[in-house]
């Protein structure tokens, strides 16, 4: 946390929250909240009714030797839009990678300390990661549909887990489809192969096949790189409208994109989380020298 | 200059040259098969040629050469020579003479020369004299003997037929049910039970077996009564045979044929050349056998392989940790490509003959012995031997398209909570799947070519049976079988009549270009539809 002790960083917050936190668990998760998280920032009307999905504690991570996150904690609240910023190799992509426990892959990781997601310590041993995936999807940076059909892509998830009535797949490709915003240019073509889409509509698929797994949280790393304007226009509308729904987090580097969607930012740089706040707070006062530097454009 | 080579001409220049090059030479190799294999069925003109000394000539002429004259002047005119079918082996010896030029003092193509090919023996050429019936004369002389020959001659080739069919069919059931029935005695013996109950009956069994093959022999001899005409030919030099009309395979006068009846005739020959079964050791009539063999060799091949290779570099490529290990296997796996096909013969006919076919034998087929029924070359073992030889194909084909599948997919599929073997089942192995066919395709095509490692794992000059038929368990495993790539060395080297047979040669290896050229757009056919079904589309 660089010179930010837990501590110092539970900036007062003004009154009114008591009030607010009538569930008496939400009061006591959101007292946690405060007490060891990084939300820093002056209006405490959000975070009051705040009720963190995730929360990652004192989380280091090295490849090898390479230390490559270090002594992160930060809480990523429900139902809302947090996005990671930071400039190339800061580690927010791993960090969002850590989140569906994906750098598994990976050779020579160690991972130390605790993420939990819904409650749930999600490097315990017990766990099954396919369980974790499927309560935590992901769509990648470069759009990456199987060289399948458009109702196959999206119904891999469901048959994954065990659906196979024809009538109860079509229904959940149907919904997945409109979620994504993709039903009415598709729906015609559903027996085509996804690889005809273009780029947008591609993304947008793979938006619909992971949320066709109806999963709680969706992580999104730079989900727009590869589009153009209009295509990422779409696909932030439809953040907006999933945010309803799903705890969506999301690795972009480009600020202006982060400014628009999220609820949340955090600052990520060389491994370690610089600033985390609410993405109006981040963006117009930053409290780090760094966090402005970066966010004026003067490095990065 | 430096502009020029920089430009790029030069190179453009230089890979369309090799690509040229690679197909002249391509083309020039099936030019060369096709022209010295086509004309072999085309009914060419028989010529009667007078020699200067008095004698006559009936024959084909196949050939012209110049004849060397070492140590003359480059002025001293060009003497030819020309090679002539004189056919009538029987009569004469030899099939063909080299007749020089010079020597012939007359030549002229007599409309009633007749070729008549024959079961054995060969062609023969000459006029015809007269039909008979036993010992009467039916027809006389040329013209109508071959009106009266034209008549007789379905009939005479349909009873041949007939007779064909009894002995292979009717009597090859038999004698296959007979061998049975022995076999299973000799088993209730060698288990002790030679006086069971069970003996007896199968000895009872067997008797029946016995009756109804001397029915079947009293059918095949009161067939081969019927078949009482006889064809007499007179030959050059005065030398007259007669035969039986069932000896005649076709007869035909190609100088009063017309280019649509040779064209039928071509034809004919054509299909009794891809559909008939070989005579004459081979050097006559067809090959089907040996279409049938490669075919069912290759197929049989084509499930073993498959399945082994793709499952090696599924692990090569998927689960062992990238290393110098993997590397060192990898590296093992290419060179074996490079391995001499008869170091795999042999291996096949160590491994799986010896030991596999052995030990199978002993344990399932104790009754045959000494007569070995795997523990001998057969199909299924020249297959396997195939199969060994042309698995580092398939890995490495499909290994380079499982290193072609971009990363994200997988992970894609891993993000949807897919565990690695649904990841693998369900994403990689589609999309790897053109990959596979490539690699099939080329393990077909060098299969398909092989020939050193058949020769000694289960390949024979000419197989008594195909490797199915009708008599259960309908596929033969066992069962020895032709190849077309062994038929062209057999014929074109093995035999006694090289002449004869070379055009034999070119049209069989035309055939197996053809074989393999079907093969694989088979398979093309397949990946493309595969490949279309997946297309990929840019942004």
């Amino acid at each position: 946390m660089g010179e930010a002790t837990p501590a110092e960083m539970v900036v007062n917050v003004q009154g009114g929250e008591t009030s607010v936190g009538t569930v008496h668990d939400s009061e006591r998760a959101y007292q946690r909240v405060r007490r060891d998280s990084g939300i820093q920032g002056q209006t405490g009307d959000t975070r009051a009714r705040m009720e963190p999905m995730i929360e990652i504690r004192k989380l280091s991570l090295k490849y090898g030797e390479k230390l490559a996150l270090e002594d992160i904690s930060l809480d990523i609240p429900k139902n809302q839009v947090t996005a990671f910023i930071g400039p190339s190799g800061c580690g927010k992509t791993t960090l969002l990678r850590c989140l569906n426990r994906l750098n598994d892959l990976i050779d020579g990781v160690t991972i130390s300390g605790t993420i939990r997601i819904g409650g749930i310590d999600i490097n315990d041993p017990n766990l099954e990661t396919t369980e974790l995936r499927k309560r935590v999807g992901m769509v990648f940076q470069k759009s990456n549909p199987f060289p399948k059909t458009i109702y196959d892509n999206v119904a891999y998830g469901p048959r994954l887990q065990g659906m196979h009535n024809r009538s109860g797949l079509d229904e959940a490709v149907e919904k997945a489809l409109r979620a994504a915003a993709l039903w009415d240019e598709v729906y015609d073509r559903l027996h085509e192969s996804a690889l005809s889409l273009s780029g947008g509509q591609q993304q947008r698929l793979c938006i619909a096949r992971a949320i066709a797994v109806e999963p709680e949280v969706l992580l999104m790393d730079e989900p727009c790189s590869a589009l153009d304007p209009i295509a990422t226009a779409k696909i932030e509308e439809l953040i907006a409208d999933l945010k309803a729904r799903y705890t969506i987090v999301i690795v972009t580097h480009n600020m202006q994109q982060a400014a628009r969607v999220s609820d949340y930012t955090a600052f990520l740089y060389l491994g370690r989380l610089v600033e985390y706040d609410l993405t109006k707070q981040l963006f117009v006062k930053p409290s780090k020298k760094q966090t402005e530097d970066y966010i004026t454009g003067r490095f990065g | 200059m430096r502009r020029f080579w920089k430009s790029g001409d030069p190179f453009i220049w230089l890979t369309g040259g090799a690509l040229a090059f690679s197909l002249v030479m391509v083309a020039g190799l099936v030019f060369l098969v096709m022209v010295n294999g086509l004309g072999f069925f085309w009914p060419s003109r028989i010529a009667r040629l007078t020699l200067t000394d008095g004698k006559q000539l009936i024959g084909q002429i196949v050939e012209r050469e110049k004849i060397p004259q070492p140590g003359a002047s480059s002025e001293a005119p060009a003497r030819y020579r020309n090679k002539v079918k004189v056919g009538n082996r029987d009569l004469y010896g030899a099939d063909f003479v080299w007749i020089d030029e010079t020597n012939i003092a007359r030549n002229d193509w007599p409309a009633e020369a007749v070729l008549i090919e024959r079961q054995e023996w060969g062609n023969l050429y000459g006029f015809i004299k007269a039909v008979r019936e036993e010992d009467r004369v039916v027809a006389q002389g040329p013209v109508e003997g071959w009106q009266v020959l034209q008549a007789r001659l379905p009939g005479a080739i349909s009873t041949f037929k007939g007779i064909r069919r009894i002995e292979k069919q009717e009597i090859g059931a038999i004698n296959y049910a007979q061998e049975k029935i022995r076999l299973r005695i000799k088993k209730l013996a060698l288990g002790g039970q030679e006086g069971s109950p069970e003996v007896a009956r199968l000895q009872k069994e067997l008797e029946t077996w016995a009756a109804k093959y001397r029915e079947q022999e009293a059918r095949l001899a009161l067939l081969r009564q019927s078949s009482r005409y006889t064809l007499v030919v007179l030959a050059a030099g005065d030398k007259e045979k007669e035969l039986p009309l069932s000896q005649i395979v076709r007869a035909y006068r190609p100088n009063s044929m017309g280019p649509l009846a040779k064209s039928g005739m071509y034809l004919s020959k054509v299909w009794e050349f891809v559909g008939g079964e070989p005579r004459e050791s081979n050097t006559e009539g067809g090959v089907f056998p040996a279409i049938f063999g490669t075919i069912m060799m290759v197929m049989i091949m084509s499930l073993f392989v498959t399945p082994l290779g793709v499952l090696a570099a599924f692990y090569l490529r998927e689960y062992a940790k990238q290393g110098p290990f993997v590397s060192t296997v990898r590296i093992a796996v290419n060179n074996l490509a490079g391995v001499p096909s008869i170091v795999f013969g042999v291996f096949g006919v160590g491994f799986f003959i010896y030991f596999v076919g052995g030990n199978i034998d002993r344990l399932f087929y104790p009754e045959a012995l000494p007569t070995p029924t795997f523990g001998t070359g057969g199909i299924l073992w020249a297959s396997l031997t195939l199969a060994l030889l042309t698995v580092p194909v398939v890995i490495v084909a499909t290994e380079e398209g499982l290193a072609a599948i971009p990363g994200g997919m997988r992970e894609a599929s891993l993000a949807l909570g897919a565990t690695k073997f649904e990841t693998t089942w369900r994403v990689v192995l589609p999309t790897v799947m053109p990959s596979i066919l490539t690699g099939l395709i080329l393990a077909m095509a060098r299969a398909a070519g092989e020939v050193a490692p058949l020769m000694i794992t289960g390949v024979v000059k000419l197989a008594p049976a195909l490797p199915i038929d009708s008599f259960w368990p309908f596929l033969h495993l066992e069962r020895k079988f032709m190849h077309l790539g062994f038929h062209i060395y057999d014929v074109g080297f093995q035999s006694p009549n090289v002449d004869a047979a070379r055009p034999m040669v070119y049209t069989t290896a035309l055939l197996l270009l053809l074989i393999v050229l079907i093969l694989n757009l088979a398979a093309i056919l397949v990946r493309n539809r595969l490949r279309k079904k997946y297309a990929s589309a840019t942004f």
